[in-house]
């Protein structure tokens, strides 16, 4: 009978001393493979007598337990050890740059007309399109304008040629024509906003030859001066994300209303820095008033049954405003300094339960 | 228009401030631009008499004066000449911004001597252009009398005048319209006539056309020479030169009244008829006249001209500006006053094609009173007779004045209705009254001088305006039901996700001109005759764009100028075909110049393909049929790259054309390479199938394993490899999930003029898992398929 003891001892050596995986596996196939050392002993169990075989199985059973323990705890230590050194061998340096990635944004004055979409959309505004190319008839005319009036004059109007059938066509000065159109397509009510690109022949630091307006026009047949003050005034507290603006309509003059009006808020200019909702200055936003009934007659809506009113704004104004930017001409520059410091994210889209911006 | 409070007060009896009446002038619709007070601006400076006046010791030129002043006596080295005892002047403290000079004083030795304050000249205070020494003022003024009193400088009120409102030229109209606002009373403006002595000598002659309206007299034995201090004054305030007693006269009643007038000198007529006719034209060209600002000005048949010499001589460009050849002077004995009514269209047109912006061009333009005309006249010959005295004749008229507005219906109701301003009927007259309508029961009918008002709802505006908008009720608007599906039409919705999406992967959104530059647009197919400006802010911006890419290749250029070269820009907006309103198209395009930083990771693919990717995921956002797409390389506009850009499209309506820009047109506008870009046309997006469920059809996840078989063909170089693709994905419809092209390769091993292309193919099982017998007879067909097309599978 070989002495148990020493040969356990002994294995458990080799298996301490044992430097690889490898060496490992010869030495649990020396000990307990097929013709291994206690696999031997295991088979020697069969020869001996049933009294023998109830004193020594359980020592060679318990041998063959603790070896097969022992090799496996080496293994997991041989294991670790070999992953760690393959890890340290693949370690990267990660102060090296992220692979680069460009950032984009939305333009400020998109972003604004988001919002102003979001705003009257909730206030039931359908969205209106028209041409910019215009003609005269949709850009003065219908709206009133009389021929060769100086009110003409100041709109710098942008001009093409004239043909040879007399048509002069022209880059609407406003939004307004949108107003035409829609009277002309559609019956009242009507509620709609149009957005949109004009140009005047105009540029220095707070006129550009383009810029973008909305226009509003409600008609019905008893929308009147205090559902167009309620309207700008609910328009103007949920746009500048403010609780108090306090709005003020002066009396101006358009050729296409009737009251005509300015709207001026509320603001503080001091220290260089415009804040909206304070102070004692004022500042003009916007034009408005009732639709002129030339303007309803025009568009074959007969204005003793019906009447209402429009609004237009500078949205780039409006933006410059909000987000303060101090000139005009860099929103249309394409400088990408400029709209990676005043774009916006593509996720911060306007809504009315996250917010405006 | 400027004006002066005390101006004011000749027409309106208020004690109002001038802050008040800039305030409600603001809220009664006239709009204040700018109000430029002198008490404000020198409030620092008073009178100050000098007690002593003893040689600098140190400096010849300089004086040191004992100053009695509103602070004591202080002492104050002075250099000006006139600084003498006894003189009385104006004094500045330490501290106070003298604005002539544009500093502040501070206390400091001049030449050794402190001086506490300064003595200062007229144009130190801005009251003179220069002047050579400290002002000299009357001795009866009293130290400490504030200087814009001591001066006699008033506020000046600066406001906009609205082109429907030409009365607001006039300080009366003002004054009537602040009384009907309740800041005053207006004062009586009826001007009494002046009878004349004998009958006018001077025939007139309208035709109808240049001129409607004329009247005149002669004024003969005046005697001429500057104007009294009060109208010279009167005129300085507001900026006007003062020039002679006559023509003084003529520009007080142009400010005072809105009424342009104009003044001959009758000895320098010729003949004695003058005549208002258009201008003639012959073989030698326009008629000329050289006008009193000293420039000859052509006459065209559109113009109205004012002739003597029995209609052969031009003396005048009719409500416009005089001529020189008869212009009054200090040697004027007899003149000719002429009160006039010029059409506001024709001189408008005048105006512009002269160039002349006169006060009588700019009045007359926006429509003088016809009903004071003869008014006018009589109040210049009050004024001439106090001032110069002499002898008037009768008055002469030719021709007539428009008509007086006529009378219209109008219920005081109205008001509330289309104001929402509950005002009391009589209110509402008495308003209307102040303002000139006379109201006659349901009738009402508008002064000479409001050609503005043609109906009920300018008197709504009369009416709501001098109440004060600020009562304007403040009413919800109707609920309206919004439509459940959005307010946006499915163009708006797309190109707002397009927004979004182009930024969330990394373009940058930009706004550029909808114009360019004409041969600019005909690089990108465009340029046509209709499609320029016939007045362009500036010469490369003359024509309207037939792409957005030229303007966002030049954004990219410029920012490349600036240090900045990796750019990738992209822009939603319009783009011109045409000139009519069907002609416009809303693209989305982007610009991509590649410099991205440098990488230890190493350089990307071509971006093109990143591009592409773009492109697709954008076409996927906006719910393009993107599977459903063809993509072509030929047939290109010639400003893309041939052989590195493609169009995206369906048959032979392109969406969306991607790639390299062509070299050619990049020099053409001086960007450097390779730029890249794309343009999707909205408009060619087709419409989604509508659907009335949101609901999505049931999910199909299949059970099986997807598995996938490798192939490798050899093709003509020519052949795109997605053709390949296709036509192997085209062979089981139910089986093949997917192809991709995952290698292409040229060199040894494949022939001259031909590629490797390796395409991996997804096979899913549907029903049950594929023997390898299925799986080869399935191999088979993807070859059958592709080899079709000329392609061999690589042994």
């Amino acid at each position: 009978m070989t002495d148990l003891t020493a040969l356990e001892a002994d294995l458990i050596g080799q298996i301490d001393a044992a430097a690889d995986v490898a060496a490992l596996e010869a030495i649990r196939v020396a000990a307990l493979g097929k013709s291994g050392s206690i696999s031997g002993l295991l088979k020697s169990l069969g020869g001996m007598s049933p009294d023998e075989r109830r004193e020594v199985g359980p020592k060679i059973n318990g041998l063959r337990d603790a070896v097969a323990a022992a090799i496996a705890a080496r293994k997991t230590t041989l294991e670790d050890a070999e992953l760690d050194k393959k890890l340290a061998a693949e370690a990267l340096d990660l102060s090296l740059p992220a692979v680069p990635r460009r950032k984009g944004s939305v333009h400020p004055t998109m972003q604004t007309m988001d919002e102003m979409v979001a705003i009257f959309a909730d206030m039931g505004f359908a969205v209106a399109e028209g041409p910019d190319i215009e003609d005269d008839f949709h850009n003065f005319t219908a709206l009133n304008f009389p021929e060769k009036h100086p009110a003409r004059e100041m709109h710098d109007t942008f001009f093409f040629n004239r043909k040879e059938d007399g048509e002069r066509m022209l880059l609407r000065t406003h939004t307004s024509p949108v107003q035409v159109r829609t009277m002309m397509s559609q019956q009242p009510p009507i509620r709609i906003i149009a957005p949109g690109r004009t140009y005047r022949c105009d540029s220095d630091a707070t006129h550009t030859p383009m810029f973008h307006q909305v226009e509003g026009l409600v008609i019905d047949k008893a929308i009147h001066m205090g559902h167009l003050k309620w309207t700008l005034e609910t328009f103007l507290a949920r746009f500048f994300e403010t609780d108090s603006v306090t709005t003020r309509f002066r009396p101006h003059h358009f050729p296409f209303t009737e009251p005509s009006a300015e709207t001026d808020v509320q603001c503080d200019r001091s220290g260089g820095e415009l804040k909206i909702g304070q102070g004692s200055d004022w500042l003009e936003i916007l034009g408005c008033g009732m639709v002129h009934p030339n303007v309803l007659r025009a568009c074959g809506i007969d204005p003793t049954v019906y009447q209402g009113f429009a609004f237009g704004m500078g949205v780039d104004r409006l933006a410059m405003l909000k987000y303060g930017m101090p000139d005009l001409r860099d929103m249309f520059a394409g400088d990408t300094r400029w709209l990676s410091h005043y774009g916006f994210s593509a996720f911060a889209a306007p809504s009315q339960a996250a917010g405006l911006s | 228009m400027k004006f002066t409070l005390s101006w004011l007060k000749d027409h309106l009896e208020t004690e109002a401030t001038v802050a008040q009446v800039a305030d409600a002038m603001t809220m009664a619709g006239l709009e204040v631009e700018h109000v430029s007070d002198p008490a404000t601006k020198l409030a620092a400076f008073t009178v100050a008499r000098i007690v002593e006046a003893v040689q600098h010791p140190n400096a010849d030129r300089l004086r040191v004066c004992q100053v009695d002043t509103v602070d004591g006596r202080k002492e104050i080295v002075c250099g000006a000449p006139n600084a003498r005892v006894g003189l009385t002047t104006i004094y500045a403290p330490i501290g106070a911004y003298v604005p002539g000079l544009g500093v502040t004083l501070v206390e400091k030795p001049v030449r050794g001597v402190v001086s506490n304050g300064m003595l200062c000249s007229a144009s130190e205070l801005e009251q003179a252009d220069e002047s050579d020494g400290i002002m000299e003022l009357p001795d009866s003024l009293s130290v400490g009398t504030p200087a814009a009193e001591a001066l006699g400088l008033e506020a000046v009120i600066d406001f906009e005048v609205t082109p429907n409102r030409p009365d607001w030229l006039g300080v009366a109209g003002i004054a009537r319209d602040l009384a009907a606002a309740g800041l005053g009373t207006l004062k009586d403006q009826a001007v009494a006539p002046v009878p004349g002595t004998f009958a006018n000598p001077i025939a007139i002659k309208v035709d109808g056309v240049a001129c409607h309206a004329f009247s005149g007299r002669l004024i003969r034995g005046v005697k001429n020479g500057p104007s009294p201090a009060w109208l010279q004054g009167r005129l300085k305030a507001i900026g006007l030169r003062p020039i002679n007693a006559l023509v003084d006269v003529t520009n007080l009643i142009s400010y005072d009244r809105a009424r342009p007038l104009h003044v001959y000198d009758a000895k320098l007529l010729v003949g004695d008829v003058i005549e208002a006719r258009l201008g003639h034209h012959s073989e030698h060209g326009d008629e000329q006249l050289i006008a009193l600002d000293g420039k000859t000005y052509d006459l065209a048949p559109t113009m109205s001209v004012i002739s003597d010499a029995a209609g052969e001589r031009p003396i005048g460009l009719g409500g416009v500006m005089g001529g020189a050849s008869t212009g009054c002077s200090d040697e004027t004995v007899d003149v000719f006053v002429e009160s006039a009514w010029f059409d506001p269209i024709v001189t408008a047109q005048t105006g512009r094609d002269t160039g002349i912006n006169s006060d009588a061009q700019y009045r007359f333009a926006r429509g003088v009173d016809p009903g004071f005309m003869v008014g006018g006249l009589e109040l210049a010959t009050k004024l001439i007779l106090d001032l110069c005295g002499g002898e008037p004749s009768e008055v002469t008229v030719a021709g007539q004045v428009p008509a007086p507005p006529a009378a219209f219906d109008f219920d005081p109701a109205y008001v509330e209705r289309l104001s929402g301003l509950a005002i009391p009927a009589e209110q509402t007259v008495d308003i209307l009254k102040k303002l000139g309508f006379a109201v006659d029961g349901s009738k009402v009918t508008p002064p000479t001088w409001r050609r503005d008002v043609e109906g009920p709802a300018d008197l709504v505006e009369e009416v709501a305006r001098l109440v004060g908008y600020g009562a304007l009720p403040s009413t919800p608007l109707p609920e309206v039901a919004k439509p459940p599906g959005g307010v946006l039409t499915t163009k708006q919705a797309r190109a707002r996700i397009a927004r979004r999406a182009l930024a969330a992967m990394g373009w940058r959104e930009t706004v550029s001109w909808s114009f360019t530059k004409r041969s600019t647009a005909e690089l990108f197919g465009g340029g046509g005759d209709d499609l320029v400006l016939a007045n362009p802010i500036a010469a490369d911006l003359d024509c309207m764009r037939p792409s957005a890419l030229p303007n966002l290749i030049e954004a990219a250029g410029r920012n490349a100028r600036r240090g900045f070269p990796d750019a990738a820009l992209f822009e939603i907006g319009p783009v011109f075909l045409t000139d009519r309103p069907d002609g416009q198209r809303t693209v989305i395009a982007g610009v991509l110049a590649p410099h991205p930083a440098r990488h230890p990771g190493g350089a990307e693919a071509e971006p093109v393909f990143a591009l592409k990717a773009d492109v697709l995921a954008l076409l996927e956002e906006i719910g393009a049929p993107v599977a459903s797409l063809q993509l072509t390389q030929t047939g290109l506009p010639s400003w893309w790259r041939p052989g590195r850009s493609a169009s995206l499209g369906l048959g032979k309506n392109g969406l969306v054309t991607f790639g390299e820009l062509h070299p050619r047109v990049l020099k053409a506008l001086d960007v450097a390479g390779p730029v890249l870009g794309f343009e999707l046309v909205l408009e060619n997006v087709p419409e989604p199938k509508k659907k009335g469920l949101k609901t999505r059809p049931a999910f199909t996840g299949a059970a099986l394993m997807p598995l996938s078989r490798d192939f490798a063909f050899v093709v003509d170089q020519a052949k795109p490899a997605g053709d390949l693709a296709r036509a192997a994905a085209g062979a089981d419809k139910t089986l093949i999930a997917e192809v991709r092209i995952f290698d292409v390769y040229q060199g040894p091993g494949v022939p001259d003029g031909q590629k490797s292309v390796a395409l991996e193919v997804v096979i899913q099982p549907r029903e049950a898992t594929l023997t390898d017998a299925e799986i080869e007879a399935l191999a088979a067909k993807v070859v059958a398929a592709v080899e079709k097309l000329g392609a061999k599978l690589r042994g």
